[in-house]
Order: structure tokens, then C-alpha cells, then sequence
């Protein structure tokens, strides 16, 4: 049984309005980076970018970021993560970089993904943009910029679905 | 999706789908190859050891090389084969090797069958960096990776494969991944190098360089072993290279965008002409990158199956 | 005095197929009696039947021991003319002591032991040793075979006249073939002497070049250098050549290909020379796909060949082009057959499963079970020139007996054997018709 918490013109708000808040609290939007975890964060970060040109004006530089080898748990899951491609198309150092996932749940490839810009350089802030906080943190991590915050209960599950990936825009609750 | 198999051993065991996720795997290595920091901790605190039977500084290195980048501990030993005489078993020996820690065992042996030998017998895995005359995996998952990277695809490549394919086990790793990935593949080379046998795999068979390379995507060089002369395979070197060295006016004959491999080391003049080697169409030290990332991609999933 | 009844007895020297009965007494068979339906059923007098378990009894005088073979198969026990018991010098793999007994355990009550130990059964002392071990520890009877060359290096001849006569029954470098022309040449005009028998081990070394398994695809495949069929025909054309030059008498030994099955074929054809052909069991039973896996249990030489190979051979045994099937039992230790396949010493520990292999022809009517027994054990004896002792049940001949549970199913134990060597590509083959008793020696052998 399933149940859509956003549709396509939620999620577009959302958008818009977490590119304002990005706007807002860096006054501005210069040495800014955006980058994308695999899979769900990278057209997540792609849209962000758009939106921030929409208003701002200029290009933000979009990255994606793979985590599979920085997971806390490759020795313990049934199967090994697979590899994905990694791109970050700027210097890390001295720039603020956004992560940005689709859904936050316990906080772990957050925390993969810290550790994993840390090997691209040091840069001057790490900032989190999420379109859905689902609660349940196993760390202490919290994301800056959320579009939604849904309470679920751990046995559900949260899926974003995107038409960049071939369907309608959605968030579904199962 | 992930390797069926806790060892990496032969070609011949894993499937297309099996090699296709090697190769996507090894694509996400080379970027962070390309990075600063070249190192991810995803496999800290294992242990790699290389067990060399015969000495080889390229293939170890490279092992090397890789383990470290994904934060293994690694131990090299090197087997002088004085030890061997000294008597301590194969088995001995990787029993000793896994009270060591050893969590994964990189083997390369002058006997074939070895690789499969060691993984019957032992916990840890086993990954086959070249056993006798049989198979030499990780060098041929190298080479369709350098292939897919310069010509986008393996299926439907026209690979024309040079040399001594009867005690190569370079060759025969390729030519089994190449079938398999749907490739055609022609082997060229003296009949007492190339088995007639081989027929019966779906290859083509040339003694004829000029014929065998007519057209071809990509030219794989192998190395003549000197050794070989003597034993009768071929009367010089001198003769050898005249028929199936590697020149301009051979290159000539294959496409115009052909690409020029070699698993290195080179032997300059007996199978390819020097300006050869050195030209905009050799590969052959793009292959040597790559197979830092495919050793890295393979040590990985080895170590991520379980029971 | 023994008496055999109610079993099913297979003598082609005699011609018998049937219910028989069989007399033993001082360890000679005093009688045979065939059962026709006139004689009825069994006879009710028997004292206390069957078998007593494990061990082996000697026969005591007057009450004569029963023996009831009810639906049991009976042949005169089979003669081994290829077998190696590595002593003196290889204990570690097999003595005599071992190697008898697991002859017996097959329903092999003869024999002949390779010359290839250490030092190499060149000389009268060293056949006067194995004769004397072989009355002290053997289970059954045991015919040393003397090298051809000193050393068996195929440079000179060894003195066949005088070990002829300390007891080799034949002569042969076995292991090795005699690889220069020349010496072979002079082997098979000396031994005229004697008449005795050159046992040749077919290979050209050079061609085999240190080959490990048959050369072809999988070879190739497996990265195992081959040794073609070739090497094998190439020097069964040469000694039968020479057989024919020089009148002596050439039998070839362990034939794997059909190449070779040709040439033999043929060679008889002209009946110029005494020629006879041994094969052995694995080489009608599994082909070249035993080694997959790098099984060094099935590295035997001259290696397993294909399915063409091992159809030429069964053909060959069924028109008789093969003469004898032989074991070539080559025991070797654990630990040898363990670890690289390239050092594995070649070799299959044969002697207990050859029987049950064998039996498969049968089945599969490549031969009668009166030819299989004529494979066996006549003709072995007969080649070897002991017509009236061995493989048969003549009275007067010795009483060699194999008395098998032709029906019931077991499954091949290479850790239970009683040989040394477990070396075996057959260990957990389901096979019938084991022996259950083998009377050699004066004594009666039986097993749990």
C-alpha cells in the first residue's frame, strides 16, 4: 500500500524554495559547489543548480560523488556496493560545498560522503540539502536545507522517483 | 549484483554479466585514480598478500598498487624456487600464508592449475596473477577495459591477436573474454605457436600477418619469449620478425583508427618495430593505468562474497 | 580338500559357461563338474556352508570345506601381467606384502611386478629378492618382469638369459620405452633365447616432450603441455617393425588410442610376428575430461584420450586386436598427487577396482563374460607361457580362484583399499561384481 506524500508541483516548490534558503544563507552563491551522492542525489543536485541560475543568475558547478567505498558497512552487507563514477568538476579546496541526497534517513552515507569530499580537499563549509528527511538519525548529522520532514516508522520506506529517470515526479511512502 | 565466486581464477569461469560488472566497477577505480588523494578506505584492515612464485616486478607492483589504494595491508613473498626445493609443499605454503591473516592471496606460479589448487584449500581469496600457460585473468579484464575505453564497445570488435597463443596465457585469457563478450577474434602466428585446435572456440587462424590483420580494430602483441627459439618453434628471431614482427607497413593494413596493445614487457625488433611502439595508435601504456583500477575493481568484489 | 558348489563358472579354456562344481585339494584343482539338469538342484548333504569372515584359512586335510557359491559368478583368477609393486626401494608408496594383498581384494591371483624400482630389477640378485619377499609376504603368485637395458636406461642389454632363469617371466623397461632402435633391435633377437616376451611401453620421448596429459583442445584450454596419440603409434609401428625384422616376441603395453589400435590391427593382419596388445580399464572407462579441474588422480601415462580413442579401444577388445586387460596399477603416495598437477608422478592405483570396470564391458556387449574371462586371465597366462597353471580351472592347474557377487552394487572406497595408493579417478563409482572370496596360495581370502 502505497502513498504519495509529494507530487510534481510540491516537489517543485520544495526546490525553489531550498535554492532561496542556499541563496540566503550564503549570501549569495559565490564560491558555491553543489554535489550530488549516487544515485538519488545527483538530479537532485542538477535541478538545485538550475533553479539557483533561474535566480541568481550565473552557473553553480555540479559534481556527482560515489560512497560505495567509504560505506561503514562493506564488510557486512550480502553483497558488495557497486562502484559508481565520480566527478567533482571543481577545486574543493577553499569552496563550500552542498551535498545533496534525496532522502535522509540515519545519517551513515552522509557521513560516507563527508569523509569521501575530505579526500578531494578541504573546503570551507559542508552544507546538506535533502528534498525529504524521513528522521531516525544513527549519527549526529543534520541537514541545513530539508524540503520536506516526513515522521515514518523504520519498517516504511521512502522513494523519490524523478523524470529524469523515466517517471512522473513523486515521493511515495510505502 | 556480484561476483558468483570468492576467487578470481579464470576467464573461463566467470560470465559475460560477471566481466561486464568487473569492467563498471574498474571505470569507478580509475576516477579516484585520477583524484589528489588516490586512496579509499573501503577495504582497511584487510590483508593482501602476493605470493609470487616467479619473479615479475610489473604484475606484483601493480597488485601492489591497488591493494594499498583500497587500504590493504600488504605483504609480498617472493618464492625463490632454492625454497621450493627445500621442500615445503604448496599446500605448506598456503596454510602458512592464511596464519599470516591473509584475507586475500594474490598467486602467480610457473605450474598451471595452481590458482584452483590453493583455492580448494583455503578460506581466503585467491586471485590468479598468471598460472603456468593457462590463464592470466586480470591482464585481459586490462585489456577489454583499454578496448572499451578507446572504441566504446567489446561486441563486434575485430581483435587480431599476435604471437605465441600456445604457451600464452595472456592469449588465452583474452581470446575466452573476447568470445564471450561477443568480439571476433583472428590469431596469427607460426602453426607451431598456434594450435589448429583452437579452431573449435570460434576464432580464426592466420599464418599470414598481412591477411590476418586486413581491417582489424585492434592489435594485440604478445611476447616472444626467447626461450622458445631454442626449443624449436621457430628457427631466429630474425625469421620471426620478418614474418609476424609488428611494422608501419603492417599497421597500415588494419583500420585506420586501430589501436596497438601489448602486455609489456617489449622485446623492440623481434615482435614490434620500435617507432611502432612509440606511435599515437599504441595503448600500451594507457594499459598499464588501467590495470591498477581493474586490479582494484577485481580485489574488491573478490572480497565482498561471502560464505 | 575344498569343495566350490552352486557357483556360476565362467573357463573359456575349457569351455564353460554354467552351474559347476569345482574340487580343490593341496592347492591344486583335482576336478570340475559341470551341473546339467539331471544332477538336480543342490545336493543336501552340505556340512556347514559358506564363508568364514575376513582373513584367510588354510586348508585343512580330510573333511573337505564347503564352499556354497549360490548366485555367484566363479572365473580362475585373473592374471595381472602389468602391475607395479614398487619394491624394493619406493616402500613408502607400496610393498609386495601391500600390493598382493590388494590384488586379491580384485580376484587377481597373479601378478607380474614391473622391473622400475631402486635400484631396477636388472640383474638375478635383485629378481631373486622380489621372488623371496613375494613367499614370505605375498598374498598370491608373483612373476618379476626384468628390465630390457641395464638401469633401464636403454643403453645395453641386461642379462635376460640368466635372469630368465632366476624367474622373469618377461622383460621390459616399463616406464620408459627403449627410445634407440639399435638396443631394441637387439632385444628382440637375444631374447630368442629364451623365447621370452619383450613387453613394450610405447612412447616416443621426443615427441612426448614432457607432455602431462593428452594433446588437444582441453590440453591446450588447461595450459598442460600434451603428449599427442601419436607418440604412442609412431613407436608401436617401430617395434612391431623390428618384431617383424628380428622373430622375437613383442607384446605392447597399456594401448590408449586408436591410432595405435590400428596399426596392431593391421600388423596382426599380416601375422608376420608374435604380436598381443594389453589396454587397461581407464582407458575404456573415462576419456581425457577426468583431468578437468586439474585432477592429478587421473594423470596416468599414457594419459586418458578422448571418446573416439576409448571406442577404438572397446573395438579393438572385441575383435580381439586387444589381447589382455591389464591394470598397469601404478601406486603412488598422497601427497605426491597433491599440489601442482605438473609434479604429480603419473598413475592409477588399479588393482581393486579392475574387475568392476572390466564387468562394464560386459554389460554393454562389447565382449562376453567368457571373453572378458579370456581377456583376463587366460590369456595373460597363456602369453606369459603358464597355460596349465593360471587362468584356468583344468585340474591340475593351480587353484587360482575369483568367486564375484556379479549382482550387487557397491561403491568404490579409495580410502578403504588395500593397496597404498588411493590414487584413483574412480573413487565413489558405483560398480558391480565384487569379489567376495579368492582362493591363491593355498589359502582362502575373504572381507567384511
Amino acid at each position: 500500500m502505497s502513498k504519495e506524500l509529494l507530487d510534481k508541483k510540491d516537489i517543485d516548490r520544495a526546490i525553489t524554495r531550498m535554492a532561496h534558503e542556499i541563496i540566503e544563507k550564503n549570501k549569495g552563491i559565490k564560491s558555491l559547489c553543489l554535489v550530488g551522492i549516487q544515485r538519488g542525489g545527483v538530479h537532485m543536485a542538477k535541478r538545485i543548480s538550475a533553479k539557483l541560475k533561474e535566480i541568481e543568475g550565473t552557473e553553480v558547478p555540479v559534481g556527482t560523488l560515489d560512497i560505495a567505498l567509504y560505506r561503514d558497512d562493506i564488510n557486512v552487507r550480502k553483497e558488495q556496493p557497486v562502484v559508481r563514477r565520480t566527478s567533482v568538476p571543481c577545486e574543493i579546496n577553499n569552496r563550500k560545498v552542498v551535498l545533496v541526497d534525496d532522502v535522509l534517513f540515519t545519517g551513515r552515507s552522509i557521513r560516507a560522503a563527508m569523509d569521501a569530499i575530505m579526500d578531494f580537499g578541504r573546503p570551507l563549509a559542508i552544507q546538506l540539502a535533502v528534498l525529504v528527511d524521513r528522521g531516525h538519525r544513527e549519527l549526529p548529522i543534520k541537514a541545513d536545507f530539508v524540503g520536506k520532514n516526513i515522521p515514518t516508522s523504520t519498517d516504511e520506506t521512502v522513494t523519490v522517483q524523478l523524470t529524469e529517470d523515466g517517471t512522473e515526479d513523486r515521493v511515495e511512502l510505502e | 549484483m556480484s561476483l558468483r565466486s570468492k576467487d578470481l581464477i579464470s576467464i573461463k569461469d566467470l560470465s559475460a554479466a560477471e566481466i561486464e560488472l568487473i569492467l563498471e566497477t574498474a571505470a569507478g577505480f580509475k576516477d579516484v585514480l585520477g583524484r589528489d588523494i588516490k586512496k579509499v578506505p573501503a577495504l582497511r584492515g584487510k590483508t593482501t598478500v602476493n605470493l609470487f612464485y616467479e619473479p615479475s616486478t610489473r604484475t606484483r607492483t601493480s597488485f601492489e598498487v591497488a591493494a594499498k589504494r583500497l587500504s590493504t595491508d600488504v605483504i609480498n613473498i617472493a618464492i625463490s624456487t632454492s625454497s621450493v626445493v627445500k621442500g615445503e609443499t604448496l599446500l605448506d605454503t598456503a596454510k602458512t600464508v592464511l596464519a599470516l591473516g591473509a584475507d586475500i592471496v594474490v598467486i602467480r606460479h610457473g605450474c598451471s592449475g595452481t590458482p584452483h589448487f590453493l583455492a580448494k584449500n583455503i578460506d581466503a581469496s585467491v586471485v590468479n596473477a598468471g598460472d603456468g600457460t593457462n590463464e592470466h585473468p586480470t591482464q585481459a579484464l586490462l585489456d577489454l577495459f583499454t578496448m572499451k575505453e578507446c572504441k566504446g564497445r567489446i561486441e563486434g570488435l575485430d581483435v587480431a591477436i599476435v604471437g605465441d597463443i600456445l604457451h600464452g596465457r595472456v592469449a588465452k585469457s583474452n581470446i575466452y573474454a573476447l568470445t564471450k563478450l561477443g568480439a571476433t577474434v583472428r590469431l596469427i602466428g607460426p602453426p607451431t605457436l598456434v594450435p589448429d585446435c583452437l579452431k573449435d572456440l570460434g576464432v580464426s587462424i592466420y599464418c599470414d600477418m598481412n591477411e590476418g590483420l586486413e581491417g582489424v580494430d585492434v592489435i594485440m602483441m604478445l611476447r616472444i619469449q626467447l626461450e622458445r627459439q631454442g626449443k624449436g618453434f621457430f628457427p631466429s628471431t630474425h625469421e620471426y620478425f620478418r614474418n609476424w614482427g609488428l611494422t608501419a607497413t603492417r599497421v597500415a593494413r588494419a583500420k585506420e583508427d586501430a589501436i596497438i596493445m601489448h602486455p609489456g614487457p617489449m622485446n623492440r625488433g623481434i615482435e614490434i618495430a620500435s617507432e611502432v611502439a612509440d606511435s599515437s595508435r599504441s595503448v600500451i601504456l594507457d594499459q598499464v593505468t588501467n590495470g591498477i583500477a581493474v586490479r582494484m575493481a577485481v580485489l574488491y568484489l573478490v572480497s565482498g562474497v561471502r560464505g | 580338500m575344498i569343495l566350490i558348489k552352486n557357483g556360476h563358472v565362467v573357463d573359456p579354456s575349457q569351455g564353460i559357461d554354467g552351474i559347476c562344481d569345482i574340487l580343490i585339494e593341496d592347492g591344486k584343482i583335482k576336478e570340475t563338474r559341470i551341473r546339467d539338469a539331471e544332477y538336480g538342484n543342490e545336493t543336501t548333504n552340505t556340512a556347514s556352508p559358506s564363508f568364514t569372515k575376513g582373513g584367510r584359512q588354510g586348508i585343512t586335510d580330510s573333511e573337505p570345506q564347503t564352499i556354497d557359491a549360490r548366485d555367484m559368478l566363479i572365473m580362475p583368477g585373473l592374471v595381472d601381467m602389468h602391475v607395479h609393486l614398487r619394491e624394493p626401494g619406493f616402500e613408502y608408496k607400496e610393498t609386495i606384502k601391500t600390493g598382493t594383498e590388494a590384488a586379491v581384494r580384485g580376484g587377481i591371483t597373479a601378478v607380474c611386478c614391473m622391473p622400475n624400482t631402486n635400484p631396477v630389477n636388472d640383474n638375478p640378485g635383485i629378481t631373486e629378492f622380489i621372488l623371496t619377499r613375494a613367499v614370505q609376504e605375498g598374498s598370491c603368485s608373483v612373476f618379476p618382469i626384468g628390465a630390457v637395458t641395464k638401469g633401464q636406461k636403454g643403453e645395453e642389454l641386461a642379462e635376460l638369459g640368466m635372469m630368465f632363469d632366476a624367474g622373469c617371466i618377461a622383460f621390459s623397461d616399463d616406464g620408459r620405452p627403449v627410445m634407440d632402435s639399435i638396443v631394441m633391435r637387439r632385444a628382440l633377437e637375444y631374447s630368442r633365447i629364451r623365447k621370452a616376451l619383450i613387453i613394450s611401453h610405447a612412447e616416443d620421448m621426443a615427441l612426448a616432450a614432457g607432455g602431462v596429459m593428452n594433446e588437444g583442445l582441453l590440453s591446450v584450454t588447461l595450459g598442460l603441455r600434451g603428449i599427442p596419440a601419436k607418440a604412442e603409434e609412431v613407436m608401436i609401428s617401430r617395434d612391431i617393425a623390428l618384431a617383424e625384422l628380428t622373430g622375437g616376441r613383442l607384446h605392447i603395453a597399456h594401448v590408449s588410442a586408436a591410432g595405435s589400435v590400428e596399426v596392431i590391427r593391421a600388423a596382426k593382419k599380416r601375422g608376420i610376428a608374435e604380436i598381443t596388445a594389453e589396454t587397461c580399464p581407464h582407458y575404456f572407462s573415462i576419456t581425457e575430461a577426468a583431468v578437468t579441474g586439474y585432477n592429478a588422480n587421473a594423470k596416468v601415462n599414457p594419459p586418458l584420450r578422448t571418446t573416439k580413442d576409448m571406442d577404438a579401444i572397446k573395438e579393438g577388445l572385441h575383435d580381439g586386436t586387444v589381447d589382455v586387460i591389464a591394470t598397469d596399477h601404478a601406486p603412488h603416495h598422497k601427497d605426491e598427487k597433491t599440489g601442482e598437477f605438473d609434479n604429480a608422478p603419473s598413475g592409477i592405483a588399479g588393482l581393486e577396482t579392475s574387475i568392476g570396470l572390466s564387468i562394464r564391458l560386459v554389460e554393454d556387449r562389447v565382449l562376453t563374460i567368457s571373453q572378458l574371462v579370456e581377456k583376463m586371465s587366460c590369456a595373460p597366462a597363456r602369453i606369459l607361457g603358464l597355460p596349465d597353471k593360471k587362468g584356468t580351472l583344468r585340474p591340475g592347474a593351480d587353484a587360482d580362484i575369483a568367486i564375484l557377487d556379479a549382482k550387487k552394487e557397491y561403491t568404490v572406497n579409495a580410502a578403504g583399499f588395500r593397496s597404498k595408493g588411493r590414487n584413483t579417478p574412480f573413487d565413489g563409482w558405483t560398480l558391480k561384481a565384487r569379489p567376495v572370496v579368492t582362493i591363491a596360495k593355498g589359502r582362502i581370502y575373504t572381507w567384511e
